[in-house]
């Protein structure tokens, strides 16, 4: 269908220009926009963090910053990264792409769309003001486990201020999307026709929605213990310090999924484009997924195997996460079955992608080896766990979000993005990334503690390798900033369909895509 | 800024290349196993990596052949399956299969590392911010297990020795060949008990006592660190555990028993004795938050030079040592004896700017104790 035909005299086509368009807007694309900005400044903020923390961790003894702000660091830099770079970009593809996938006109509650985004930037500021008050930011790690939170300046204050603000544009973003995608779609679009990128993010927005309120609880009983003598926590008064690892884990392991399923959906978008190929087994990916997501409940405490709980605990949290390797296991051969017997190319979504299948895998198989509860006591709080979550994170999410960048640019500016740069982005993001996070196996197997300033000297070499290579990944992502800016600002058209084995509906409108789409639902076989 | 840059990191490329080409230290595995619990671990790491190396090649492989075959520019036309149940229940199922078998060894290992039954001997094992104490239950032995690596090794004045950060005053000292039970808990925030060569990682959790046990039979020092993170010195307290024989261990214990300080609970000591006991307890205990040179860390830890307790009425002074104060100040009641609280008293009342001139008796002390 021809998106061209829509007739733009709605009145509403011109938005109000400068920064009043942006804070009152209401547009999809719009919100979608400021997301992915958000999104990336927050990325390169932690992501300096990160190179903070790799600078003082090059050589043991300390030399550039005490203790007690490394911790500062260690701290705000996983916040910052999972509350305000991975999650708000996967709801920036979603606001983009939600509505023109299922042939919608916008979100659903367009104006709370505008406010879930408004709540984040007054967030970020108070995670990133916090270094500035007496006693710094919060230092006790993004688990926030008390007593220690407990014992922290007005920086935990903010901290808790910014997760409730956060959770609640969480929550609202997912009641947007749930409502968008059961209400809104195109007629004969049935939910097993959706593009696989609508089904993830339908499924993350219900563990967004049970669990974002489970972190708010838990964060409130820290603020409660802290200033107004409740002893939720603290077992000089009858609390328990255990039961906030049971609630913030009951949160933070479906968080886990909440970060890799729209991944997952915009992997299973780009695989089949660049194989000329239909995706392998779609229903089996989408019970897949909803299985990921129900088990996702089942399984919080193989993150606390060492609080020593009893051995039937452990044994069945050991079972319950060995489980989720089955069908995250199908997916992987999906994906493979997918590719083989394709016409395939390698443009940068591509490269991404499958990058994206190969370390999450590794990432998916030292998930694996942790599960196991002797092997996990061996190696919890070490470098292996912070290997293994940057093999997920990292090269799981952050780098599905930069195919899925390169993927939709064209649709998004109207223009091609500059396929060498894209490229070169990819290779350098790629082996940085690698000589960053694999020698961190090593520094775990050997006894490595996470979250420390200074380190005995059996780590010194593994730490440097890993120095190196942060700096070069760091570095790398300038490329990527340089290719998005050079794209927005000119470059080759795009057509409305720039890759030729691409089928969902956003391809076919125009590219870039109208102010306004779908304002007449196009019909789906 | 720059400069300094390069002065401290031009070293540690250096450092870095001369040791890449020295890869022999380079450790790839798990430490040595010294427990028959380690070394459980030690070959179920090795058998799941070997599954998992085995899958990976596997999958991948078909993977990259499909990449290096089915490609346009060799003008491979797509195929157009897109689903085969055969295929499909097939693989959910061979996995499902491995698991099962990874998961049999894992379930064996797990219930004899928490069989703490029938122990020879019991340890008590406290952490606090940021030490380790050590209670011989039964045997009357009771210390404290501070970092010994010294201050100028850690901001690069010295030349950092080979157990840099892993090296302690006094080191948990333990028989070969009887079987170690510790009862683990915490005084303040949650620790973790980490030894790697014994396959023990306990968390230390405040309200909780766990078990956990070992039985090592080579004798030697096996070293290992607080593997929780507990506020600002987490990176600084490790764990040293020797094993010696039993002999040498009786011999070990009797020794402890008469190194035991008395100190007479009823004598007045002079401004002299208490302030030289007390800079010791000092550097032990105070010095890590309010410094050696008594200025703390401006908005984290007070200074005690010039501080108005310090300087004030000399019961609030002991009571705050006693108890604490606002959650960050540890209350010291049960770690120190009276003597220990009035040296340290005595001694920062005299320190640095603070001259009060008061020697502060063990029986004032005492006297505060609720």
């Amino acid at each position: 269908m021809d998106a061209t035909a829509h007739t733009h005299d709605l009145g509403h086509e011109h938005p109000p220009k400068g920064i009043m368009r942006w804070l009152t807007t209401t547009n999809h694309k719009d919100i979608g926009t400021l997301y992915l900005w958000f999104s990336l400044i927050m990325f390169l903020s932690a992501g300096s963090m990160a190179l903070m923390i790799r600078a003082e961790l090059f050589e043991p003894g300390l030399q550039f910053f005490q203790p007690d702000f490394f911790n500062q660091l260690t701290t705000l830099h996983g916040l910052l990264m999972i509350f305000g770079a991975i999650m708000p970009a996967f709801v920036g593809f979603a606001n983009w792409l939600v509505p023109m996938m299922i042939g919608a006109p916008d979100m659903a509650f367009a104006r709370m769309n505008n406010w879930s985004f408004w709540l984040l930037p007054p967030a970020a500021l108070l995670l990133l003001g916090s270094f500035f008050v007496p006693g710094g930011a919060a230092a006790a790690g993004w688990t926030l486990y008390p007593p220690l939170s407990i014992q922290m300046g007005m920086g935990m204050d903010m901290t808790i201020f910014a997760i409730h603000l956060m959770g609640i544009s969480s929550i609202m973003g997912s009641i947007n999307i749930i409502t968008t995608i059961l209400n809104l779609r195109a007629p004969g679009m049935s939910l097993m026709k959706m593009p696989m990128f609508v089904w993830t993010w339908l499924i993350t927005a219900y563990l967004l929605i049970a669990v974002m309120p489970v972190l708010a609880g838990a964060v409130t009983m820290l603020l409660t213990d802290r200033h107004f003598g409740t002893h939720f926590f603290n077992p000089a008064g009858g609390g328990d310090p255990l039961m906030y690892e049971h609630i913030f884990w009951f949160f933070g392991h479906p968080e886990v999924y909440i970060m890799i399923l729209p991944a997952f959906g915009i992997v299973s978008q780009i695989i089949p484009t660049f194989a000329r190929k239909p995706l392998f087994g779609y229903a089996s990916m989408v019970y897949a997924t909803a299985s990921i997501a129900i088990l996702s409940f089942t399984v919080w405490a193989h993150h606390m195997f060492t609080v020593g709980m009893p051995a039937a605990g452990q044994l069945f949290f050991m079972y319950a996460t060995m489980l989720i390797a089955v069908p995250t296991g199908v997916k992987v051969f999906n994906w493979v079955a997918t590719m083989w017997r394709g016409s395939m190319t390698f443009e940068t979504p591509m490269l991404f992608a499958i990058a994206f299948v190969c370390l999450f895998t590794i990432g998916g198989f030292s998930g694996l080896v942790l599960a196991l509860v002797p092997v996990d006591i061996q190696l919890h709080n070490t470098y292996y766990v912070v290997a293994h979550f940057h093999y997920v994170l990292f090269s799981g999410a952050a780098m599905s979000i930069m195919a899925g960048v390169y993927f939709w640019l064209p649709k998004w500016t109207g223009h091609m993005y500059d396929e060498r740069l894209g490229k070169l982005h990819f290779w350098t993001t790629t082996i940085a990334f690698n000589i960053t996070f694999f020698p961190m196996h090593f520094l775990g197997l050997a006894g490595m503690p996470r979250r420390i300033p200074d380190y005995a000297l059996q780590f010194t070499t593994f730490n440097q390798v890993a120095s190196v290579g942060a700096f070069l990944l760091g570095m790398s992502q300038l490329i990527f900033l340089v290719v998005v800016l050079k794209c927005i600002r000119g470059g080759k058209k795009a057509p409305s369909k720039p890759w030729e084995g691409a089928d969902s509906l956003e391809w076919t409108l125009p590219s870039p895509a109208p102010y306004h789409s779908f304002q007449t639902p196009p019909v789906v076989k | 800024m720059l400069d300094k840059l390069v002065a401290r990191t031009g070293g540690g490329v250096a450092l870095m290349l001369a040791s890449l080409s020295a890869r022999a230290d380079l450790q790839y595995n798990l430490q040595p196993p010294a427990t028959n619990v380690a070394s459980q671990i030690y070959n179920l790491h090795l058998m799941v990596l070997w599954v998992c190396l085995g899958i990976f090649v596997v999958v991948f492989g078909a993977m990259f052949y499909s990449i290096l075959r089915h490609r346009k520019s060799l003008g491979h036309k797509a195929a157009n399956f897109h689903e085969n149940t055969l295929v499909e229940i097939t693989w959910t199922v061979i996995p499902f299969i491995i698991l099962m078998a990874m998961a049999y060894p894992a379930s064996k290992t797990v219930l004899d590392m928490k069989n703490t039954s029938d122990a020879d001997m019991t340890i008590k094992v406290t952490g606090y911010q940021w030490k380790w104490g050590y209670h011989y239950l039964g045997q009357g032995v009771n210390f404290f297990s501070n970092l010994s690596t010294p201050r100028s090794e850690i901001e690069n004045l010295q030349t950092k020795d080979k157990h840099y950060l892993l090296e302690v005053d006094h080191p948990m000292v333990v028989p070969t060949g009887e079987k170690i039970k510790l009862l683990i808990t915490s005084n303040d925030v949650i620790h973790g008990w980490y030894l790697p060569a014994f396959g023990i990682q306990q968390d230390a959790i405040p309200g909780f006592v766990k078990s956990v046990w070992f039985k090592v039979d080579e004798p030697g020092t096996y070293r290992g660190q607080c593997a929780q993170l507990c506020g600002k010195d987490h990176g600084f307290m490790p764990i040293v555990v020797k094993a010696v024989s039993p002999q040498d261990f009786t011999k070990w214990i009797q020794a402890q028993k008469a190194a035991v300080v008395t100190y007479n609970p009823n004598k007045t000591y002079t401004e002299a004795e208490l302030v030289q006991h007390g800079a010791q307890v000092y550097a032990a205990n105070c010095a890590a938050c309010h410094q050696a040179n008594g200025k703390g860390i401006p908005g984290a830890f007070p200074a005690l030079d010039g501080d108005p307790i310090v300087n004030g009425p000399k019961a609030v002074h002991i009571e705050t040592v006693l108890n604490g104060k606002g959650g960050r100040m540890p209350a010291w009641k049960d770690q120190l004896n009276d003597f220990d609280i009035a040296s340290v008293i005595t001694y920062e009342r005299n320190s640095w700017g603070n001259h009060t001139g008061e020697a502060i008796q063990p029986a004032e002390v005492k006297a505060l104790r609720k």
